[in-house]
């Protein structure tokens, strides 16, 4: 998936993507870094059968 | 990535690839007894999956009820209803003919079927004419206007878009899709700009045609002035799509989705005809006047075949009229459906694009462990009808397909893959 | 007679810390005995049962359902809880303009929309933080993993697997970052200056790059590297990596790697590492005993004094001052709400031969017993405070009963304590702490403290060390001073 060089985090302008407490995206923004948020929940609701499968299958 | 995730990439690539590169063309209007091989005396084709008299809702039963005595089956809806609750008469689902049908779905032998053909598959799906607006039997409507009108689709509109049909070649639907997206249209809850352009290409060989002027007259009155004529066709063209696409050993694609009322079922491609079955969730949306949610039917028809492809609520950026229509927000957030439906497909559409939203395609190929794993919910752009039967529709919204039909699919699709 | 009522909503996922503030604003309605908002988990269904708001209607929660449960004093009050709970949680979120609402839910949607995205920050319960992490790098994201309670073997995978692709990864538990002058989850607005960070503490970092700060320095890039990196599973790799980033970066000219004392094997990779670099280091392995450094290296045991040696600067005592014995044969109370803070105060202890105990105790100090006398150094950060509560750092109030217990007995004679600033901490700490010292009449105990933070944190340095001093704290101007000063009092 990955031709292109890896990412140097110190050289290449940083945008993060935050997954989990949304507090540290509004901070992120207030400094006017480029965030995306995710909106997070646990795989499958949860339901850790789902989840194992899910895993299983590459999902 | 592990080898069981390699081959379902590898199935899911080919099972999207068959979808994207259709050729559907509405071909011709035949009557079911000759389209569908398998449709018999007294069998009654519905929508959704499998079901039984006694879990049917109100207007299914009474679409029932009003299409055997339309065939002839019975002699009043009366005793219709009681041949039907003695099993008197069988029941399947469109799905399993190559068909499909919205809200109710009646499809009995002699009804005439839309014919839509995957010229690049060879394949060939079906679905019965819209009745138009108001009291119809797809909303379980089944009094003498409704039968007198399906006599007259079967003996003269019926046969007359047939012959248009053949006439002029066909209609390659495709082209006029991307057109109809251009224009506002999603294809579920907005088909106007598609059923005025369908109309615009079969008038002059409707004229050619059809020798009897008052027949023709009707017949253009008739199309004209239903909004919503072209859904039975994209519904078709829909389920020719589908079809080559199914049955993919490996692919965790869902190549069906639909509703009875009761229940919302869904196929996988690579778990053959299992359906995975639960109840259907109630819409959410806007009711006309004088009407509220204690008056609405479950979710019914199969008419989210449409989303299946990447259309209705899957296009919603593209058709931000929908959105206030069905309550769904303000106009402006149209796009971020179409944007949450992405998550959960694994490819684009790029003969069928948005242009508000950079001509993105629209999305394409649901993937059951996609919405397992982020619980985005397929959305459908949805009618909703009255719960007691031949009302019509009294509102419209979105509904979301249960999460719990994709957890049992993920269920029995790891059991295909040897894995538990 | 209370009543009890849960509801579930299904499929509702928010993060801890947005459920506890509501459930605390929850809580505080009139008539609300107990409210908790929490994801259905086993381990919160625990505590809910343990706090008397669950009912059968919750415990049929699955993980992935939110759970409202409340007790209050009449079935009136519990439903028009209930109801307003409701109405938070379902309050539509602001629009910024012409911004969409829409949020991708899944990293690979992110960065379908996102594609310069270079780094994934995750904070998700540990549980779920390892599977998140190899997701992004496998979207080539390098990745921040401030989840803690993730397996150690998750950790070497992960860190393997980003030493393959090129990418850096940033934890587990890795609470502090400054890449490019952004300061990432917790920590400060330092000035930018010629000096990189190495850290495999969170507050360590944030307390030297604030004294750096102080000192008139300032901060290329501070990378945070997890706590467990330098242990022998690990073999720093992270750590290692970071030495090359900022070996490599042409806005540094010196590096300073914050740790405690790491296994013998990872220390020789580590010198001899700096060893190779043409830059100079100061290497703080707090508390270690002697360390031979190759290259342009030198040691420092203490956070202030690698401040210090990377500075070359001196820092200055401020007015704070401590009568010499004034507290004699009374105990030192520390309640500190960053575990490296704990630790340099343990240092300080253990090198002026004076017995301390502590929870997480450094090398030749004595675990603490339950019940111990003499002097208690405690980091409330720790694992047995923070299970199913959130950390000091970010809710101060998990300090307030161990302060009271300390303020309130007759052999304490002085109370340590920090206040830390910066971003992803709580917005008043020292105006919370004034508020419990709120007409204090007595002088005893003493309580000394420092303020790690500089002026351009959102809580600004000058304004939280003023509400301190009015409050009757004494305010020193480093971690390591606060601890010199509570020495002073307590000699004989």
């Amino acid at each position: 998936m990955i031709d292109r060089k890896p990412k140097n985090l110190l050289k290449t302008p940083l945008k993060v993507v935050n997954v989990g407490l949304d507090g540290f995206s509004q901070d992120l923004a207030r400094q006017n870094v480029p965030v995306v948020r995710v909106q997070w929940s646990p795989p499958a609701g949860g339901k850790p059968e789902l989840a194992r499968l899910l895993a299983k299958l590459g999902g | 990535m592990s080898e069981i995730a390699a081959r379902i990439e590898a199935a899911n690539a080919e099972t999207v690839r068959r979808m994207l590169v259709a050729d559907p063309v509405l071909v011709d209007v035949i009557p079911a007894h000759v389209a569908l091989r398998n449709l018999t005396d007294r069998m009654i084709l519905h929508s959704g999956p499998p079901i039984e008299w006694n879990r049917m809702c109100g207007p299914m039963r009474g679409a029932i009820a009003g299409v055997a005595v339309f065939e002839g089956w019975a002699d009043t809806l009366a005793e219709a209803e009681q041949l039907a609750a003695a099993g008197a008469f069988r029941f399947e689902p469109n799905h399993h003919h190559d068909c499909v049908g919205p809200m109710t779905g009646m499809t009995t032998v002699s009804q005439p079927l839309l014919v839509v053909e995957n010229r690049a598959f060879g394949v060939r799906a079906f679905c019965a004419i819209n009745e138009g607006l108001g009291k119809v039997m797809r909303f379980g409507g089944n009094d003498d206007e409704v039968l007198d009108r399906l006599r007259w689709i079967r003996d003269v509109l019926g046969p007359a878009l047939g012959a248009a049909l053949r006439d002029i070649g066909g209609v390659p639907l495709k082209p006029l899709i991307a057109r109809g997206l251009s224009m506002g249209d999603e294809m579920h809850q907005r088909n106007v700009a598609c059923s005025s352009l369908l109309l615009r290409v079969l008038a002059p060989a409707l004229a050619r045609k059809t020798s009897d002027r008052a027949a023709l007259s009707a017949i253009l009155d008739f199309i004209g002035r239903n909004d919503q004529f072209f859904l039975n066709v994209a519904m078709a063209m829909g389920k020719s799509i589908s079809m080559p696409a199914e049955g993919i050993d490996g692919s965790s694609i869902v190549t069906v989705m639909c509703r009875n009322g009761t229940d919302f079922g869904v196929r996988l491609s690579g778990t053959g005809k299992d359906w995975f079955v639960a109840p259907v969730e109630m819409p959410e949306g806007l009711y006309f006047p004088g009407y509220s949610v204690e008056d609405a039917n479950p979710d019914m028809g199969d008419s989210a075949i449409v989303e299946l492809i990447g259309l209705g609520g899957f296009a919603m950026g593209a058709a931000p009229a929908v959105v206030g229509f069905i309550g769904a927000g303000p106009a402006s957030r149209a796009a971020d459906f179409t944007r949450s439906m992405a998550e959960i497909a694994i490819s684009q559409n790029p003969e069928w694009t948005i242009p508000s939203m950079d001509y993105a395609g629209v999305p394409t190929g649901i993937d059951v462990r996609r919405v397992v794993d982020t619980g985005i919910q397929p959305m459908i752009n949805t009618g909703i009808a009255h719960r007691k039967p031949g009302v019509g529709q009294v509102g419209a919204g979105v509904v979301k397909a249960p999460l719990a039909c994709f957890e049992q699919a993920l269920v029995g699709f790891a059991k295909t893959m040897g894995v538990s | 007679m209370s009543v009890v009522v849960n509801e579930i909503r299904k499929g509702l996922y928010l993060d801890s810390v947005a459920l506890m503030r509501l459930s605390r604003e929850i809580a505080a309605m009139e008539g609300v005995e107990e409210a908790g908002l929490m994801m259905g988990t086993p381990a919160n269904k625990d505590i809910l049962r343990g706090a008397g708001v669950l009912n059968d209607i919750g415990e049929d929660a699955a993980a992935g359902d939110l759970v409202l449960a409340l007790r209050a004093t009449t079935q009136a009050v519990a439903e028009s809880a209930l109801s307003a709970a409701n109405k938070l949680l379902d309050q539509p979120k602001q629009t910024v303009g012409e911004e969409s609402l829409w949020r991708p839910r899944s990293l690979r949607a992110a960065v379908a929309n996102a594609p310069d995205a270079s780094l994934a920050l995750i904070s998700v319960p540990g549980d779920y933080a390892a599977s998140e992490a190899r997701k992004a790098l496998s979207l080539g994201l390098n990745v921040m993993i401030f989840s803690d309670n993730v397996p150690l073997e998750d950790e070497i995978e992960l860190k393997r697997e980003a030493q393959a692709l090129g990418l850096l990864v940033m934890g587990p538990d890795c609470g502090t970052a400054i890449i490019n002058g952004a300061p990432l989850a917790f920590a400060n607005r330092v000035p930018r200056g010629r000096i990189g960070i190495v850290g495999a503490s969170g507050t360590g970092i944030q307390e030297v790059s604030c004294l750096i700060a102080r000192l008139g320095g300032g901060v290329s890039h501070a990378i945070g590297v997890g706590g467990r990196d330098l242990k022998a599973e690990v073999g720093g790799l992270s750590t290692l990596q970071a030495i090359d980033l900022l070996d490599d970066d042409s806005d540094t000219d010196h590096i300073v790697l914050i740790s405690k004392p790491p296994a013998a094997s990872v220390v020789e990779k580590i010198t001899a590492r700096i060893g190779e670099s043409r830059k100079s280091f100061t290497v703080c392995f707090i508390g270690a005993a002697h360390t031979s450094l190759h290259g342009d290296a030198r040691l420092a045991t203490t956070l202030k004094s690698a401040a210090e040696l990377a500075t070359g600067k001196s820092l200055h005592a401020n007015k704070a001052h401590v009568a010499q014995g004034v507290a004699r044969g009374k105990s030192v109370r520390g309640l500190y709400s960053g575990g490296t803070l704990c630790a340099e105060a343990q240092v300080l202890f253990r090198d002026a031969n004076v017995a301390a105990c502590s929870n997480t105790p450094i090398p030749g100090v004595r675990r603490a017993a339950p019940n111990d006398h003499g002097h208690l150094l405690i980091d409330l950060g720790d694992d047995e405070f923070t299970r199913g509560r959130p950390h000091p750092m970010i809710e101060p109030s998990v300090r307030d009963q161990p302060l009271r217990e300390a303020l309130a007995d007759p052999s304490v004679g002085v109370i340590l304590i920090d206040i830390v600033l910066g971003f992803g901490g709580h917005m008043d700490p020292a105006g919370h702490l004034a508020s419990l010292l709120k007409g204090r009449a007595e002088r005893e105990p003493l309580i000394i403290g420092s303020v790690t933070g500089v002026e351009d944190d959102p809580q600004s340095l000058s304004a939280q060390t003023r509400k301190l001093e009015e409050a009757g704290v004494i305010v020193a101007p480093s971690n390591a001073d606060a601890a010199a000063l509570a020495l002073r009092a307590i000699a004989t």
